[in-house]
């Protein structure tokens, strides 16, 4: 299937990642493992793939006329994959970062604001994996029951959420993605727009539901109307199910709720 | 020029010209405002084809440079404004759209000089003193060649390419902005000969995922001539 092996994480998977970084650190120089990659008999041995490219949750021309087969064949055959394969080729040259889940090879390449060469790859992958999922066919309306009345909390009403959302989709300045994320700190649910390969994980926001600003994203269907893709994208492919389903899981993280703490 | 018909909408005056004498200081303040239009290219949409198409050159043209035009005038208009009322924040907030379309404007100018067709010599390496110093500062053409495209394909999001010239030391330069930075971001003294825009806009539509290619081809299509140009008038 998709992703990489399970770790059995403690509670709290950053001091895995800590303790797993200072491990690699110490013992860069890893012999038998250098011996391995120049002694040509081994070859056969040598792990080749970490990551697999995850299919989206439906057929390739599921979501016409909004999102062509053909952008879905470019975008996930050939962007996407280019990027799990790129991974897979860094992570190939060094064993530091073997064994992470894709939420945690973000966070860890990421590095803290310092990014390694591996996180544009690591952080598209799971940028584009989020993205699919945020999809459906059929998609687009409105939320419901729990989504909605958290939208409305936080954003007035769900007319101004989807103004504020269009607003950061057109006017994100290069490339990048724009999020519906709930922040933990704050407790509430926020629109951001990230540049490039940064995702909201690395701040330690939930993201709800993502779109995919970069031109390739929207180029073959429409050109430079940016604003038709975006709107098209609100009516007709959000899944808001997928929104339900992220944020019930979120609330396991985020107590959204007033503590009803009994008067004696 | 333009700006006088601008003025006298701002003023909400029908005179004429001569009554500008009186109010000279009104019009030092107001100080018009130049707004900026479309550039024509020299040559057409399909000229360049096949290493460009005619399709790209177009929207690319008529769609994303005007965007960026249309967006750089109503956001010096705007800035205009917040610094005539003093209003810092507006005048501050006003600093990345300016970058981003002005940036755009002046990049995409270069671009379409940057480029002309076989027919007018696109892609004729460059000889007399650039084709010199690029010997002299990379080894070879080919080398250099190399270099802008390696380090273009090797760009993360959008952004440009360039060939650019120190005008203090007088050496050339390989460097990449990020979005529509222009070059002088990247070093006060840098003049760009040769940009290559890498945003997608500009090769998706013929060349999808594999920019690589399209690096590949518009070496055919590249002026020299304009770079050279550039080039003698910082270094005589």
């Amino acid at each position: 299937m998709g992703s990489c092996c399970y770790i059995p994480s403690p509670s709290s998977s950053h001091l895995l990642a800590t303790d797993f970084f200072s491990w690699g650190f110490k013992s860069s120089k890893l012999p038998f493992l250098q011996k391995r990659r120049f002694d040509r008999s081994q070859r056969a041995s040598k792990i080749c793939g970490y990551y697999g490219l995850r299919t989206p949750p439906y057929k390739l021309d599921a979501l016409e006329p909004y999102m062509s087969l053909k952008t879905l064949e470019m975008h996930w055959g050939g962007h996407h994959r280019n990027y799990v394969e790129g991974l897979n080729k860094q992570l190939e040259k060094n064993d530091i970062l073997y064994g992470f889940t894709m939420d945690e090879l973000v966070k860890v390449t990421y590095n803290n604001g310092n990014p390694l060469p591996e996180f544009n790859n690591a952080a598209q992958v799971w940028n584009h994996d989020f993205f699919w999922e945020s999809m459906q066919p059929g998609g687009g309306d409105m939320p419901k029951l729990g989504v909605l009345q958290q939208i409305e909390k936080d954003f007035g009403s769900f007319t101004n959420f989807r103004e504020k959302f269009v607003e950061a989709a057109l006017t994100l300045f290069g490339s990048g993605w724009v999020w519906l994320v709930l922040k933990k700190e704050e407790r509430r649910l926020a629109v951001i727009k990230t540049l490039n390969s940064t995702c909201p994980l690395v701040w330690d926001d939930i993201p709800i539901i993502s779109l995919d600003m970069w031109e390739h994203a929207y180029y073959l269907d429409y050109k430079n109307d940016k604003g038709k893709y975006v709107n098209v994208f609100m009516n007709h492919l959000v899944s808001w199910n997928v929104a339900m389903a992220r944020m019930a899981r979120a609330e396991a993280f985020v107590n959204l709720g007033e503590p009803k703490i009994p008067i004696a | 020029m333009a700006f006088r018909p601008l003025l006298s909408r701002t003023l909400g005056l029908t005179q004429t010209l001569t009554h500008s004498h009186s109010h000279s200081h009104t019009l030092t303040q107001l100080r018009g405002l130049q707004t900026f239009s479309l550039p024509d290219l020299s040559y057409d949409y399909g000229a360049l084809e096949p290493a460009i198409s005619g399709e790209i050159m177009q929207l690319h043209h008529q769609k994303h440079h005007q965007a960026y035009i249309t967006n750089y005038n109503k956001a010096l208009e705007q800035l205009q404004d917040a610094v005539a009322k003093g209003d810092s924040s507006s005048v501050v907030k006003l600093q990345s759209a300016i970058k981003f379309n002005g940036g755009g404007h002046i990049n995409h100018s270069i671009f379409w000089k940057n480029l002309t067709p076989v027919s007018e010599g696109g892609g004729e390496p460059p000889h007399g003193s650039l084709g010199w110093a690029i010997d002299t500062h990379f080894g070879s053409m080919e080398a250099l060649v190399q270099k802008i495209s390696a380090e273009g394909a090797a760009l993360q999001g959008s952004g440009w390419v360039w060939l650019g010239l120190d005008k203090e030391s007088k050496k050339l330069v390989v460097d990449t902005t990020t979005n529509q930075d222009p070059l002088v971001t990247k070093g006060a003294n840098l003049v760009p000969l040769l940009g290559i825009d890498v945003w997608e806009h500009a090769y998706y539509l013929q060349y999808k995922n594999v920019r690589p290619d399209y690096l590949k081809n518009i070496w055919k299509v590249i002026n020299w001539k304009y770079a050279s140009q550039v080039y003698e008038k910082e270094c005589p």
